[in-house]
């Protein structure tokens, strides 16, 4: 495969701004332990300890959706096994672990398996439910370590560990304020570029489908439990690490750190900084810790007094932020520099996409054979019965189109046959296995793809990305092979399929932009095209013409003619009567969630009851 | 362990469980009107038990001088609004009205021999500086910010707790405070010893859950609160201001919160961040109770409160990891019942 395919250059170009930053910063980090005061270094210190927690939540908060409160807890985590690991006798560790008593990197590995168990047993619990439960869970758990810190006696209650000794790694002992800097500053680093491999990646692009995209994700294949956990796994590792550097740092521990407030402080330089950028987390980072130290000094003067009267400070500046500039100052500084580049337009692929690997397709089902069947579907929403035993079933290449007033039940009846809601009685056959009350993510699985009548895209995603979500089960590369970009061969694979869908329905151009910068027509056709990439055999299409201008309504009946062709089961509900009528092979009208007619275009055009439930009977 | 001292403790639990559930309900109520998680519930608690105390000992009260303050600011944001309305918007009704019951209420506080005007009198006057803090919150923090994603509004509810808090220290400074109880005495109930302070708790409990029983069920303000619960867009197509509907649920909550402070300050020293712990607590009864389920999550406050008395028996360094811990059941029950997946708002 040719690095230069075209997705891929598109791809490192709209992120380039990024990386070059990344490049920017080794030798600042070099060079910059050569110009600040001892004082100046341990605050950079600290700064890039509270950094590297910092982009944990921007991952987590900024492009996951989800809050955690408890972060300080696995900072706390992370320092106490540093501190343990370090200081205590082999005789006191628990056995199998005095053997590496004395051992750093023992101490971080330590560090890592605790926070991973815990933020496992605490995401399998809460990352199901509502939002709300997460931060609630965060907080319970956050307070609790905190007191469990303070009472253990082997850890010293509250007078902490003392004394743990210089860091020393393959030899080298780094006990000067520089060596700390370059360390926790090349971890700061490290980290920023695999948040960024991850974010531009097959299992990325799920966790960035978090926030507003959920039920649009799972019926692409997506196990949206899966993509929050690895977020919040990952933000969780970068949290516990910075523990273990804080510890041979500081040179001490003691629980006062790792409490609620520092952990909800951890949240409001995510916030300050920006959620949405990986350099948020540095600005917010150093922004709340040199406040902090400022305000110290000054507000004891002020007020006459000695207390954490800086939180008050703290807590109004997020009520601020939060109301006049949500993304922060770096999403402002982002904005603003981003208004002055010029808009960049990629040309279309052409030959570069022959270098790319194709993804396998799978083999379509024989023609005439039924793909679909509903069996006595009925749904009930309290009394109103929004779908009353209807059945019917569709064959591969055939396009059976479902029709009715508005209110009949069609977008009720969709969001059971995608598995997005599940019928109150009755049996929906796909493919010869019962799927109703399966989650969707199976049965796009098994080759069901589906558009939605509110569209669901990703609005600040390109549309070539929202196109690459829809192939998400195509492609098997995880967390890992992303984080060290081992996944750039299928990613490029996944990509040109998008790419070539795009195509296929005549957006190629707009590969680049925002797909909430398109207009709705080209939005719905936007959504066929993520249907398409998943390599579907049964289309479900839910007012895919609506908001199309007269060409482009054309052009997809074209399309949707061709899919038919090469053997593809098509479901549409459709209002415009011209559109089904000339495309469909049969007609199925619903009204009040009645199944009232069956059959060809021409026979339901001419159906007493049909013409009733339309026009209205005659007296 | 006799049968004296797990009465003893049996009443401790339900005292204090008495008071998780008035949290939970409060919790829940303003969640359901304004999808609000509200944290500084707990500091309505604590402001409330610190004002009596400070009162009690003769110290100055200083809680007026903030709410005078917030009572100014929202002031002002309701003349700029009415202002870059062009007059086109009316003035609103009811800052106004709380602007002046601060303004009083600081004046009291400043001119009364607070010490000696009696328990009744002073608990009135905690009540007029408080409840009004639930209104003013809502005004200047939540009410431009109302129809946000509810992260958000979970992150400003987070940041007001958090300068509430600084703001106790420097009202109230770090000692902790302990009222005189309503009165001493005791009664003998088989092998037990029952205080009057328990009595008082349960009866305060009840009639307050009946109370707003009534509310909801009976008044127009209570139906349409209710109303605004159910469906927020409905309430408000119908004519129920979301604005209303949020104040009157803040106003509620400072309500429930200044009466469980006043019950509580004299049975456990309060300090000006003890508020957090204990609405702590209120959460998790409500999550017992799903955030939806009032009778669920009473009950689920009261077990808390006895989990939380006996632990303190049996292993009292380890009382608040306990307590928290058994949220753990809790989230795993609710997490296997819940199959489906939703998008947030």
């Amino acid at each position: 495969m040719s690095p230069l395919a075209l997705p891929h250059r598109a791809r490192t170009f709209l992120r380039a701004p990024a990386r070059w930053s990344v490049v920017a910063a080794i030798p600042i980090v070099a060079l910059l332990p050569l110009v600040l005061t001892d004082y100046q270094v341990t605050l950079a210190d600290n700064i890039g300890i509270a950094a590297l927690v910092t982009l944990g939540l921007v991952l987590l908060t900024g492009v996951g959706g989800m809050t955690s409160f408890g972060q300080a807890a696995f900072v706390g985590i992370g320092a106490y096994s540093a501190a343990v690991m370090a200081t205590f006798q082999p005789a006191d560790l628990p056995f199998g672990l005095s053997f590496f008593a004395g051992s750093p990197i023992a101490g971080l590995v330590l560090g890592l398996v605790i926070t991973l168990s815990v933020a496992g047993i605490l995401g399998a619990i809460t990352l199901r439910l509502s939002g709300h439960y997460l931060p609630l869970g965060t907080i319970a758990w956050g307070l609790s370590l905190y007191y469990l810190f303070g009472t253990i006696e082997a850890f010293g209650g509250h007078t902490g560990i003392s004394g743990i000794p210089a860091l020393s790694l393959f030899g080298i002992t780094l006990d000067r304020g520089e060596e700390l800097f370059r360390l926790i500053w090349g971890v700061v680093i490290v980290a920023v570029i695999v948040t960024l491999n991850l974010l531009d990646s097959r299992p990325g692009r799920a966790i960035r489908a978090l926030r507003g995209g959920q039920i649009m994700a799972e019926s692409m294949g997506v196990d949206t439990f899966r993509a929050k956990m690895t977020a919040f796994l990952t933000a969780a590792v970068f949290a516990s690490i910075a523990g273990w550097l804080y510890a041979h740092t500081q040179r001490f521990v003691a629980p006062a750190p790792f409490s609620l407030q520092a952990g909800i402080d951890y949240m409001f330089m995510a916030l300050i900084g920006g959620v949405g950028q990986v350099w948020g987390a540095v600005v917010g980072a150093a922004t709340v810790v040199m406040l902090k130290e400022w305000l110290q000094d000054l507000l004891p003067h002020l007020l006459g007094r000695v207390g954490n009267f800086e939180q008050i400070v703290f807590g109004l500046l997020i009520v601020v932020v939060m109301r006049e500039m949500s993304s922060g100052l770096t999403g402002r500084l982002v904005e603003a520099v981003r208004a002055r580049l010029p808009r960049v337009s990629i040309a279309p692929a052409g030959a570069d996409l022959a270098a790319v690997e194709p993804l396998p397709r799978c083999p379509m089902p024989p023609r005439g054979t039924t793909i679909l069947e509903a069996r006595g579907v009925t749904r009930r929403f309290g009394g109103l019965v929004a779908n009353d035993d209807l059945s019917f079933s569709v064959a591969a290449g055939e396009i059976l189109a479902v029709i009715g007033p508005n209110g009949a039940g069609k977008s009720t009846l969709f969001n059971q046959l995608s598995c997005v809601d599940a019928p109150t009685s009755g049996e929906i056959v796909f493919r010869d296995r019962r799927i109703d009350g399966l989650p969707s993510r199976e049965v796009a699985k098994d080759g069901l793809a589906r558009t939605f009548q509110h569209v669901k895209l990703l609005p600040t995603m390109s549309a070539l990305e929202n196109v690459a979500l829809g192939a998400h089960l195509r492609g098997s590369d995880g967390i890992a092979a992303a984080m060290l970009r081992l996944d750039r061969a299928e990613e490029a694979s996944l990509l040109a399929e998008a790419e070539r869908q795009l195509t296929r329905v005549g957006l190629g151009e707009y590969a680049a932009a925002e797909a909430g910068s398109l207009a709705l027509g080209q939005q719905r056709i936007l959504e066929i095209a993520r249907a398409l990439a998943s390599d579907p055999c049964l289309l479900l299409l839910d007012e895919p013409a609506a908001g199309l201008r007269f060409r482009e309504k054309e052009a997809l009946a074209e399309l949707l003619g061709r899919l038919r062709a090469e053997g593809m089961a098509i479901v549409l509900v459709e209002h415009d009567m011209d559109f089904v009528m000339e495309l469909a092979d049969r007609v199925l009208v619903v009204d009040f969630g009645r199944q009232i007619a069956e059959g060809l275009p021409a026979e339901i055009q001419s159906n007493p009851a049909v013409l009733e439930a339309y026009l209205g009977g005659v007296e | 362990m006799n049968m004296q001292i797990v009465m003893l403790l049996g009443q401790d639990g339900v005292t204090n469980g008495a008071v998780y559930a008035l949290l939970a309900l409060s919790i829940m109520l303003v969640f359901s009107v304004t999808r609000i998680l509200l944290i500084p519930q707990g500091e309505f608690v604590a402001f409330a038990a610190l004002t009596m105390a400070a009162m009690q000992s003769g110290r100055a009260v200083q809680l007026g001088w903030l709410v005078f303050a917030l009572a100014v600011v929202a002031t002002l944001m309701d003349a700029a609004k009415v202002w870059r309305s062009k007059g086109r918007e009316p003035w609103p009704h009811g800052t106004l009205g709380l602007l002046a019951v601060a303004a009083l209420a600081l004046v009291l506080t400043k001119v009364l021999p607070l010490d000696r005007i009696g328990m009744f009198a002073q608990a009135l006057l905690t009540i007029a500086l408080v409840v009004p803090l639930g209104p003013l919150l809502y005004r200047v923090f939540f009410q431009a910010i109302a129809a946000a994603h509810s992260l958000v509004l979970l992150i400003v509810s987070i940041a007001v707790h958090v300068a509430l808090v600084g703001t106790g220290l420097l009202m109230f400074g770090p000692e902790g405070g302990k009222t005189e109880p309503f009165s001493d005495a005791f009664f003998e109930i088989g092998p037990a010893m029952i205080a009057s302070q328990t009595l008082w708790v349960i009866a305060a409990t009840l009639a307050l859950m009946g109370g707003l029983w009534v509310f909801f069920g009976k008044t127009l303000y209570g139906r349409a609160l209710q109303a605004t619960a159910v469906n927020r867009l409905g309430a408000e197509l119908v004519g129920i201001s979301p604005d209303l509907a949020g104040r009157a649920s803040f106003t509620l909550a400072a309500a429930i919160g200044v009466l469980s402070g006043i019950l509580i300050a004299p049975i456990t020293t309060i300090y000006y961040d003890s508020g957090f712990i204990i609405s702590l607590k209120g959460f998790v009864g409500a999550i017992i109770g799903g955030l939806t389920s009032f009778p669920v999550a009473a009950l689920g406050a009261l077990f808390i409160g006895q989990a939380e008395a006996f632990s303190t028996f049996w292993a009292s360094s380890y009382k608040e990891v306990i307590v928290f811990t058994l949220l753990l059941p809790v989230l795993v029950w609710r997490s296997l019942a819940h199959t489906r997946v939703e998008d947030e708002e």
